[in-house]
């Protein structure tokens, strides 16, 4: 018995549109995209596509604990309510906070917004949307005086010139990125510019890449501001429709463009090719990322791109305007209930006079601070010096990916309460909880969600709540309930808080705010759960959504015109010097999201990039003494990492990449967070993610090897690990600093010898090589391959094995080789995470039947075919 | 006139240097041969498969006396042809029925004989040597009306005998020196491996035993075995396969230099230029020899001589062992243990019953243990031969010759 429903994907901004087919009795889904949604009319990338795999139940957290112990919800939500309240009677108000995520559903997020800002009566509740967005919500406040995103996807159509800022766009909004693909072969007119000192994937459908220096944005853009001031203003526009643009030119003035390319490390002939076709182009979108956002100049870069198209007027209209590609599924909807801690709710904040007495008298308490409460690096600090005393994270992860996450590690186990909610058991943050409430998980929790075009879409429930996991808005109003705040949190059903959401985005509005939904102040619940994909504002005006705002040049500024920032260029808060010399930047891969709680349950996901890397200039290499595949460990003032060395030029010469998603669950020394520095934007308070200066050296590593095996490994003595989850496999790379006395009494250490299985082994010991295997009746139960170097064979066609009931003669004697018997094809690294299909595959059939395009290899193999995020490597191997 | 050539020894040394020498040269010489066994000149080395059953008497003939008449060579074959006397100052043999020849170039090829440990009992009845078609035909008469044997000697001829008998239906009984199975061959895991897939097909093993004395019944005939740890072992035939030794009475009855073997140079000559000798019966800088591929390497480089085109040398390469043990693929080569300076490549699959060791030095392979997966043997033989550096292939080494250069 199957049912189709339409939901959404849980991961980035996007916010595409999924078709589920769902079979309740074996928790099983298929996956395809809705071709009706408007984000994503069918399309969805390869972690979207993939999430069928992540429902599994193995690693759910499925029943309350308390301190390790199974609890029940009665006692863990008792114990919860009672602790905050001893916490603030004992402590004060501001001893409490709750650290929430961008992944919360709207009505989640409202309500805890509403139980921290109106009732318990402190602003100490921030989200990870801090670390993603912030930057360009305090962008859009200062020029817009509303956070607002004016245009829409279909704007990309329209476009003649896109802009990338800081966005690897093909790898972290894959889609987006194939619909700005598709744009360019319907408009050959459409020039695509990158700027971003990598060179990413998304450079593929660049026609000017500009490997800017890193955080040296606002120089670029200032310049163009001056070079727009000679020939393209739009005087009328800036006369009528803004202010500030004098001092944000004269701001501007000494970015002659000469001086903007030495300064920015920029070819001068490329800088004058941007200008002259962003001056040419009236139709032109500035589509910017993390790496505009997480920067200390994060807001000034994002006013700085804002600047020059409030300058050409190229805001509000079709195909033109800034537009910040959101990381999260929801943390637009964060935005809206006003989830991070200086915001208060639906667009309404602390400064703006008479928001605070309107949001109380709209939930009638007299609670609601006066000021903002802490954001997120400095609430942790807070936890850590004590002063913050109970903590409840939901939904995040944050002792993987907060800056200088080490402390935020320490901060934590100092705390005296920590209250975790969740859908997966282990995590490093829930490792260091006192109570672990089990949450809903995608594909359980029904609400809605909002994307980067403020298109609200539901995410509905596919199956029912997995053993006692509860959805995170009633997990906090029975909190709330307990607290004796009973009345404002009798809430039923999530469309009794969306209703509350809608009329208070209405209350007392009358076109004063951006965010007005007020249509649906009275949905009810048949239109809820029908709710058809819609963007924001929705009210009487506007009953079926708005696609783009300004184009009557009308702004929620006091005097209702844009503002001109002017920008002075600072460079980022910690600059390389000698002791580290180098400067570390961070960032997401294709085929994981965030902390890899749930991407890294789909074995298809984990075989793109499998290990914590770090890339590296090939004359950074030679300065470090860097061997490409070996690992090096990286150090800054915070903290330190391992990760493989891939050495590549699309890095710049000086700068580190490394990915941010791996956690201590998956790896040994591979978070990333640790290093990086927790300095922020003086406006937005967002971290500066992409700019630590670091140094990097070789591991000294005495041996290199990895372990297949079937089952999972409980791994002792191993200075480096990293944890692959794969098709009927776990893998494990692996290194060591020390030899053990014999590999052979290691491998059976590791592997858990019971004697039931049957052993091969091959051993050149003066060479350092030892691998062994072991097969269980017929199949393989698991393998291990140590060498002195860190080129060992291929992981894939030994992979490949874990899936078969038996092994061939010629697979078990070819085994310790790591290379299929002859006549078997190794298909190599997988490049097309969608269809599995490998380097050596595509390859082949390059070679063999003269395939010239993606498009020939896609007809052939179907690799790059499905979400499209892997046509740049497919590219590449095409040469 | 033709030169005289005479062969004393119609075996597989003598012969093949015979062939070698009508393929070289056809009309150089008028050759007689002498053979002490009533046959033409047949396969030693398959008389274990004639034991076993997998091969009659006829199948292992390779040269009937039609071929002797066809290339007019006069054979005197049997009992009373062995010859008894060398004259090197008149240049003739003779032979036990008083039959001789004359010759310008003698050839000994007079192989080996079984060693016959010096045990109390080692001339009871039913105690024979596995040494030629005699020896198979007692050992085949005993199977059929008795049913226990003790075969000593755990090296290949000894298990081969007992693969035979065991095959012909008798209870068998190994009984070795040492705690290795062929532990001139085969390195000590690789020899556990033999040990238990011989197990498996009924052979038992007394290992590490020394033997004390064969013990007789009322009728002189051998009916247990005893042991110097007290024990003893029914039995009703005992096969002695402990090795051989160079069959050299005649060579030294004529006043050639001996030493363990006849003495031969790098063409195969003894001290008198004259005379040439090939095989078993030889030593030659310092070895001697029991297999047969440096055999038929001797009687190329002798009929090289023989035919007066005086080129070829000999040069003892490493030769490599295998068992003939239907279903039971063992290969060693060269320095198969190693030593101190020495490096070591293992792989085993227990299950699989596979164990290859190579034995690496100075970057070149210089020995090999194979057991359970053989075919790469000749591959190994062939780089330690030719003494190839390895570095480039070592990590595929072990798995194979397909296994090198790919990907």
């Amino acid at each position: 018995m199957t049912q189709t429903i339409n939901t959404t994907c849980p991961y980035c901004g996007v916010g595409c549109g999924v078709n589920a087919t769902v079979s309740a009795s074996n928790r099983h889904i298929q996956i395809k995209g809705d071709q009706s949604h408007p984000a994503n009319f069918g399309r969805l990338c390869s972690k979207g596509s993939a999430l069928g795999e992540t429902v599994g139940l193995a690693e759910r957290l499925l029943e309350p604990r308390i301190n390790g112990q199974t609890a029940s919800w009665e006692a863990a939500l008792d114990l919860v309510a009672d602790t905050l309240l001893k916490t603030i009677a004992a402590h004060g108000k501001d001893s409490v906070a709750i650290y929430g995520s961008g992944q919360l559903l709207t009505e989640d997020y409202y309500v805890a917004n509403k139980l921290m800002k109106g009732f318990i009566g402190n602003a100490n509740i921030d989200t990870n949307s801090r670390l993603c967005m912030s930057s360009s919500v305090a962008g859009h406040k200062r020029a817009f005086g509303s956070d607002t995103v004016p245009g829409c996807y279909a704007d990309f159509e329209h476009a003649d010139l896109i802009v990338l800022i800081g966005s690897n766009t093909a790898w972290c909004h894959p889609v987006s990125f194939q619909r700005i693909r598709a744009a360019k072969e319907a408009n050959p007119r459409l020039k695509i510019v990158v700027i971003d000192p990598r060179r990413t994937a998304t450079c593929d459908i660049a026609d000017l890449h500009l490997p800017l220096a890193a955080g040296s944005d606002t120089t670029l853009f200032n310049g163009l501001l001056k070079h727009l001031s000679a020939s393209a203003l739009a005087d009328g526009y800036i006369r009528h429709h803004t202010q500030g643009f004098a001092e944000a030119l004269t701001a501007a003035s000494s970015a002659d463009m000469a001086q903007v390319a030495a300064d920015c490390l920029l070819n001068p002939a490329d800088v004058a090719l941007f200008f002259a076709w962003f001056t040419a182009t009236e139709k032109v979108m500035s589509l910017y990322s993390q790496g505009v956002n997480q920067s200390t100049s994060g807001t000034d870069k994002v006013n700085a791109i804002i600047n020059c198209h409030l300058a050409t007027g190229r805001i509000g209209k079709p195909g033109m305007g800034p537009f910040s590609l959101t990381g999260q599924p929801n943390a637009m909807g964060g935005r809206e209930v006003g989830g991070l801690s200086h915001q208060l709710a639906a667009h309404m904040d602390f400064a703006t006079p008479g928001d605070i007495n309107r949001v109380a008298r709209f939930w009638q308490t007299d609670n609601i601070p006066a000021q903002g409460g802490l954001p997120a690096v400095a609430l942790f600090d807070a936890i850590y010096e004590g002063k913050v005393k109970a903590v409840w994270i939901m939904g995040t992860n944050p002792v993987v990916s907060l800056p200088n996450a080490d402390k935020v590690k320490q901060a934590l186990q100092r705390c005296d309460f920590v209250v975790v909610s969740d859908c997966i058991a282990d995590t490093d943050t829930t490792a260091l909880a006192h109570v672990l409430l089990p949450a809903q998980g995608w594909s359980e929790k029904n609400g809605t969600v909002t994307n980067s075009e403020r298109r609200i879409s539901r995410q509905r429930s596919l199956f029912n709540g997995a053993g006692n996991a509860k959805p995170d808005w009633w997990i906090i109003c029975q909190v709330a309930q307990r607290m004796g705040f009973g009345e404002a949190f009798a809430f039923q059903h999530p469309v009794e808080i969306f209703r509350e959401h809608a009329a208070l985005s209405g209350f007392e509005n009358h076109g004063s705010r951006d965010f007005d939904i007020s249509a649906f102040a009275d949905i009810s619940l048949t239109d809820y759960d029908d709710l058809q994909p819609v963007q924001w504002p929705v009210n009487a005006a506007n009953p079926h959504g708005t696609a783009r705002l300004f184009a009557d040049g009308r702004f929620f500024t006091p005097s209702g015109k844009a503002q001109f920032i002017a920008i002075t260029p600072r460079p980022p808060a910690n600059l390389p010097d000698t002791d580290y010399p180098l400067i570390l930047n961070t960032g997401r891969l294709r085929d994981q999201w965030h902390t890899m709680t749930r991407t890294a349950l789909a074995s298809q996901l984990n075989q793109h990039k499998p290990e914590p890397f770090v890339e590296v200039h090939p004359t950074d290499a030679e300065r470090f003494g860097l061997l490409h595949n070996s690992l090096a460990t990286l150090e800054s003032r915070w903290g330190n990492m391992t990760a493989r060395v891939h050495i590549t030029d699309g890095q710049k010469p000086g700068n580190l990449f490394v990915p941010m998603h791996w956690t201590a669950h998956y790896a040994s020394h591979g978070r990333m967070g640790a290093l990086v520095n927790p300095a922020v934007d003086p406006v937005s308070k967002q971290p500066e993610c992409k700019h630590t200066p670091a140094r990097i050296r070789t591991y000294p590593a005495a041996w290199y090897g990895f372990i297949l095996a079937r089952q999972p490994l409980t791994l002792s003595g191993t200075a480096y690990w990293v944890k692959v989850k794969g098709e009927q496999f776990y893998r494990y790379e692996l290194a060591g600093e020390h030899l053990p006395t014999t590999w052979q009494a290691w491998a059976q250490n590791q592997l858990g010898e019971d004697g039931t299985g049957q052993w091969q082994e091959y051993q050149d010991a003066s060479n350092g090589n030892y691998r062994a295997a072991r097969l269980v009746g017929q199949q393989l139960d698991c393998v291990v391959f140590i060498a002195t170097h860190p080129n060992l064979p291929e992981r894939n066609w030994l992979t490949s094995l874990f899936v078969k009931a038996a092994l061939s003669d010629a697979e078990r004697r070819a085994l310790l080789t790591g290379k299929p018997p002859l006549g078997v094809a190794d298909v190599g690294t997988i490049v097309c995470a969608c269809f599995n299909v490998g380097e050596k595959t595509i390859r082949t059939a390059i070679q063999e039947q003269g395939l010239k395009t993606p498009q020939e290899v896609g007809r052939c193999l179907k690799a790059g075919t499905n979400c499209g995020s892997c046509v740049p490597e497919v590219k590449a191997l095409l040469g | 006139m033709k030169k005289r050539l005479v062969v004393i020894g119609n075996g597989m040394a003598g012969m093949r240097t015979v062939e070698e020498l009508l393929a070289a040269a056809p009309d150089q010489y008028e050759i007689t041969v002498f053979g002490a066994e009533p046959y033409g000149n047949y396969n030693r080395i398959l008389l274990s498969s004639v034991l076993c059953g997998e091969k009659n008497l006829g199948d292992i003939v390779i040269n009937d006396r039609e071929w002797y008449d066809h290339h007019g060579i006069r054979l005197h074959a049997g009992e009373t042809k062995a010859v008894v006397r060398i004259d090197r100052a008149k240049k003739q043999v003779h032979a036990q029925d008083g039959t001789s020849a004359a010759y310008d170039r003698l050839l000994i090829a007079t192989g080996s004989n079984a060693v016959k440990p010096a045990l109390p009992g080692n001339d009871l009845a039913g105690v024979v040597s596995f040494r030629d078609i005699a020896d198979v035909k007692t050992m085949l008469a005993y199977s059929r009306s008795h049913s226990k044997a003790v075969v000593l000697g755990g090296g290949l001829l000894g298990l081969e005998a007992a693969n035979g008998l065991v095959q012909r239906g008798m209870d068998v009984t190994v009984v070795h020196n040492n705690e290795v199975l062929l532990n001139r061959q085969l390195d000590k895991p690789a020899a556990k491996l033999l040990q238990a897939a011989l197990v498996k097909r009924g052979i038992h093993f007394k290992m590490a035993a020394q033997t004390q004395a064969l013990l007789s019944d009322a009728q002189g005939h051998i009916r247990a075995v005893s042991f110097t740890d007290g024990s003893e072992l029914p039995c009703d035939i005992f096969v002695m396969a402990v090795g051989v030794r160079p069959n050299i009475s005649l060579a030294q009855q004529a006043g050639l230099y001996c030493e363990r073997g006849i003495v031969v140079n790098d063409t195969l000559q003894s001290y008198d230029p004259s005379i040439y000798a090939v095989g078993e019966c030889i030593q030659h800088r310092g070895d001697t020899f029991g297999l047969v591929a440096p055999l038929f390497e001797q009687a190329k480089v002798c009929a090289n001589h023989l035919s007066a085109d005086g080129t070829a040398h000999y040069l003892t390469l490493p030769t490599a062992t295998k068992l003939k043990v239907t279903g039971i693929n063992l290969f060693s080569v060269g320095n198969f243990l190693g030593d101190a300076h020495s490096e070591t490549i293992h792989f085993t699959d227990a299950t699989l019953g596979v164990y290859k060791k190579l034995v690496i030095k100075a970057g070149k392979l210089v020995g090999a243990v194979l057991y359970g997966d053989t075919a790469d043997g000749s591959w190994y033989q062939e780089l330690l031969e030719q003494g190839q550096d390895i570095a480039g292939i070592r990590e595929g080494l072990v798995f194979g010759k397909q296994y090198v250069g790919i990907g």
